[in-house]
């Protein structure tokens, strides 16, 4: 693919090039947000009772916990 | 009519045909349609390291995939490689150019990638008995504001020249260059099946691209200033994006539309940073105004807080196994919260 020198485009070129871009765009086929919405809030309240920083995460399997004796942060 | 304004008249004719299609499909908004969800439950987080080495702020991070080591990036001119358990550090990487404002870990742990003002992606070998600079990426016209390996053999930047390129870490050379933005590229993410990414500017607009095939194949809309920060959810079908507008945003790929903008009449700073918890649930936004606000990414609420940067915190991340989130701020600290 040959390197474009995004310096040497004018401003034609550029009108151009978006032109080509929304005709992509304008075919794409678009799914109801309301189905969308559900099946996002479905994947993440499936992940959400595992995800430690919702729930939490016990202080003995913390990796991060504080380490004993004196802690000078 | 001159050919530029056939072409704007053309333009603007497919925007309206898009909106209109978009509108037809906007039946609901995710918080309508997460209404019976109980709400997050309230986050309180606390710092459970302060990790101190950097001399100057602290402009990126990103973590490894084996969830424990960190590489930071700061205008002190290095990169430092962080055990976060520990808090200590394991390598530091002197930088040719001071002027850095993206570093990236390779999945694979061997390799880094830093670069920034100098136009450059350099990557270096940590494995090697001395960390080596194995290839110093240079064809960008801009600064190089983001990166993200694919692999050791492959790595996506983002740069100040409006492009973004992929590029083949034998050769050194760019393999595709993604153009379509008219402002500056600030942000990019990988999709979690490694086949597409997106990209936010400075034109406002976050756009999905084909990695194979180089085109750009959708366009979002909806910010009203430059994109900083931007994120796929796990599941591959939405983004989260963060801008200089102060509000961060949801968008779903399907639906090629907003579906919810996590805002608040009381935030006017900019977001400059933003990482999801494992499951999506939660969005870490980091702002201008010194902290980092916890949003209920299906409710738009605000949950939490992460206050005790005393300066913007520049950078976040959440590791793969979403056991801690991490902060980086202008302070020149990095913080560990969970």
């Amino acid at each position: 693919m040959p390197v474009i020198n995004v310096e040497e485009l004018t401003d034609l070129d550029k009108a151009k090039m978006e032109v080509t871009q929304l005709k992509t765009e304008v075919k794409l086929e678009r799914a109801k947000t309301s189905k969308c919405c559900e099946e996002i809030t479905e994947y993440i309240q499936s992940g959400a009772e595992e995800d430690p920083l919702v729930k939490g995460i016990p202080e003995e399997k913390n990796p991060f916990k504080e380490k004993g004796g004196c802690v000078i942060c | 009519m001159g050919e530029m304004e056939q072409m704007k008249k053309e333009a603007e004719g497919l925007k309206t045909q898009i909106e209109a299609a978009r509108k037809a499909v906007n039946d609901t908004d995710m918080a309508s349609a997460a209404a019976g969800v109980a709400p997050a439950p309230r986050v309180q987080l606390k710092t459970r390291r302060t990790l101190k080495g950097h001399l100057a702020k602290i402009y990126a991070m990103h973590w490894c995939t084996d969830n424990r080591l960190m590489v930071s990036a700061s205008q002190d001119g290095k990169l430092l490689i962080w055990d976060s358990h520990s808090g200590n550090k394991v390598n530091a990487v002197p930088l040719k150019s001071s002027w850095v404002m993206t570093c990236a870990y390779a999945p694979s742990g061997n390799l880094v990638a830093s670069g920034g003002l100098d136009n450059m992606c350099t990557v270096y070998n940590l494995k090697t008995p001395v960390i080596k600079t194995v290839k110093e990426l240079d064809a960008h016209a801009g600064y190089l504001s983001c990166c993200r390996f694919l692999s050791d053999n492959e790595i996506l930047t983002a740069s100040g020249d409006t492009t973004c390129a992929l590029w083949d870490l034998e050769t050194g050379k760019q393999t595709t260059v993604f153009l379509s933005h008219v402002g500056d590229c600030m942000c990019l993410a990988l999709s979690p099946d490694n086949n597409s990414f997106i990209s936010g500017a400075c034109d406002s607009l976050a756009k999905l691209w084909d990695i194979r095939d180089g085109q750009c194949k959708q366009t979002f809309l909806g910010h009203t200033s430059d994109i900083n920060a931007i994120s796929f959810l796990p599941s591959g079908n939405a983004v989260v994006t963060g801008s200089d507008d102060c509000t961060c945003k949801m968008y779903d790929l399907r639906a090629d539309q907003e579906v919810i903008c996590y805002q608040d009449a009381a935030l006017n700073s900019g977001v400059t940073s933003l990482a999801l918890s494992m499951s999506g649930r939660l969005v870490f936004a980091g702002y201008d105004d010194f902290n980092c606000n916890i949003w209920d990414s299906l409710k738009g609420e605000k949950v939490g807080v992460l206050s005790g940067h005393d300066n913007r915190v520049s950078c976040t991340g959440v590791p793969a196994d979403g056991m801690c989130v991490c902060t980086g701020s202008w302070d020149s600290f990095l913080k560990i919260w969970n």
